[in-house]
């Protein structure tokens, strides 16, 4: 029998909300790391036991914790009583310093202002060795440990990449969105706001804005200008590497091509504004966004939280609802907040700014909430356990 | 014997309770007490003081025997009183917020 281990980030702590393959009967551990901000939690592909999650706060920066027990006992890896050769505590498991120059980019004003390292958004375990993981950071930059989270160390190529033109968005300057190539240990995509996608083919060295067929007129003076698009998400399945999935600020959008282009793929969408984009687990074809109403209302349109469900690799969209309530409804649901199983029968899996976390066990077809009073949910990441 | 108090959460990151002994070796100063807590706690470096300048955090701040530390520079020397271990040398966090 499978079991699903749901790892949740909220504004006050994290929570693992697990279950049998049924997907009835969940039982809440946390939170975890209690007060803190925890913007992610991911797991290992190939360790399902070995977790890592960001932990940070405005007053005492970023921390970075990690777990080999699936998240019973956790440790600041690099922050113990270990030292270094000349007798200095290590403590570096919460260290992120750019590379070189620190340089500028792009202030609200369009005046340029300095890279300041904010907090750490997306934790992306390598699909090979359980040592390795990627933290996509605030202000946008990409770091890597290849020690288990002990140390990190920036691929500065990425910055290189027309950084000055960057600019932060509602949120920050956040790269939120790592994707790992399957089929190329060479290929790595993200996605920054506002800044938009960007993909390395030689294992994050260099870097190419990859935003052709984006437009964004109400944002930048340029619409269709090389870097400076609101991404907020984007998505792939893994026997499909090159056609990933986006939720742009505003427009749903598609590349067949690893991201050389886009074309929109709103259809009859309510609003083509979200955040979070994901795709099925069985079926490359068939994608998931929870739209909101506009930039300037972060909340379902009429009070409806509907997710909408596209089996054609969008255009054309069904509405969601049974389970969701379909009234004075006004949570969000951030970026970082949708996720599926690969059971199956696929599970999907949201949280809001409400503290509900939605679980679907017949691919979004009905919902149930699995908790519903938890702190604002940032992010939610599923594992599913042999 | 220096006694310093941490704020909450990073008391439990360090797994300590309220206060906290520490040892200092030389002059007793506002840099040499945060220089003996990271030694002493690595994983609370970068919490107080930012890893790549050293600056103290923007709301982190420093008081003892009813004086604010939080602007002075890093070789101030610590009250008699804190230096003696009579009174605590306290971290605190700021209280904008909550």
């Amino acid at each position: 029998m499978s079991n699903v281990r749901v790892l949740v980030g909220t504004r006050k702590g994290a929570f693992i909300l697990t279950s049998t393959e049924k997907r009835k009967r969940w039982k809440v551990s946390g939170p975890h790391f209690a007060g803190w901000e925890i913007y992610h939690v991911n797991g290992s592909p190939i360790d399902p036991n070995r977790l890592y999650a960001s932990q940070s706060s405005g007053w005492f920066g970023q921390v970075i914790q990690r777990s080999d027990d699936g998240g019973k006992t956790w440790e600041t890896p690099g922050g113990g009583l270990e030292k270094t050769p000349d007798g200095m505590p290590r403590g570096e498991s919460n260290k992120f310093v750019y590379e070189g120059e620190v340089g500028t980019h792009q202030w609200y004003d369009g005046t340029q202002h300095p890279w300041e390292f904010k907090r750490v958004w997306q934790l992306k375990p390598s699909l090979t060795d359980p040592d390795t993981v990627y933290a996509g950071v605030e202000d946008a930059a990409l770091f890597r440990s290849t020690d288990g989270g002990k140390s990190w160390q920036e691929l500065p190529g990425l910055r290189a990449a027309k950084g000055h033109l960057w600019q932060p968005g509602g949120g920050g300057m956040c790269l939120h969105t790592i994707i790992l190539d399957p089929n190329n240990p060479d290929r790595i995509f993200v996605a920054i706001s506002a800044a938009g996608a960007f993909r390395t083919d030689d294992g994050g060295q260099t870097w190419r804005p990859i935003n052709q067929g984006l437009k964004s007129p109400y944002e930048l003076p340029d619409s269709t200008a090389e870097v400076g698009h609101c991404v907020h998400n984007i998505a792939m399945h893994p026997s499909r590497p090159n056609v990933l999935f986006m939720q742009k600020h505003w427009d749903v959008m598609r590349s067949a091509d690893a991201g050389e282009s886009w074309h929109e793929v709103s259809g009859n969408l309510p609003s083509d504004f979200g955040f979070p984009i994901a795709v099925h687990a069985h079926e490359p074809n068939t994608i998931y966004v929870v739209p909101i109403k506009s930039d300037s209302e972060h909340y379902p349109p009429d009070g409806k939280l509907r997710v909408y469900r596209s089996r054609t690799g969008g255009n054309e969209w069904e509405e969601l609802t049974k389970g969701l309530p379909q009234s004075d409804c006004y949570v969000n649901v951030l970026r970082s907040a949708l996720a599926v199983d690969s059971l199956e029968s696929c599970g999907i899996y949201f949280g809001t700014t409400g503290g509900q976390v939605y679980a679907s066990a017949d691919s979004g077809d009905s919902w149930s909430p699995i908790v519903r009073d938890l702190p604002a949910v940032l992010s939610v990441e599923v594992q599913t356990l042999s | 014997m220096i006694r310093v108090m941490l704020p909450h959460h990073l008391r439990t990151l360090a797994s300590v309770g309220k206060e906290v002994e520490i040892q200092i070796e030389g002059p007793m100063t506002l840099g040499a007490v945060l220089d003996a807590v990271e030694a002493q706690y690595p994983m609370l470096r970068g919490t107080i003081r930012d890893h790549a300048t050293q600056q103290r955090r923007p709301f982190i701040r420093f008081f003892a025997c009813g004086q604010d530390l939080s602007h002075q520079p890093p070789d101030t020397p610590l009250p008699d009183a804190v230096a003696a271990g009579a009174e605590p040398f306290r971290i605190v966090g700021a209280m904008a917020g909550g």
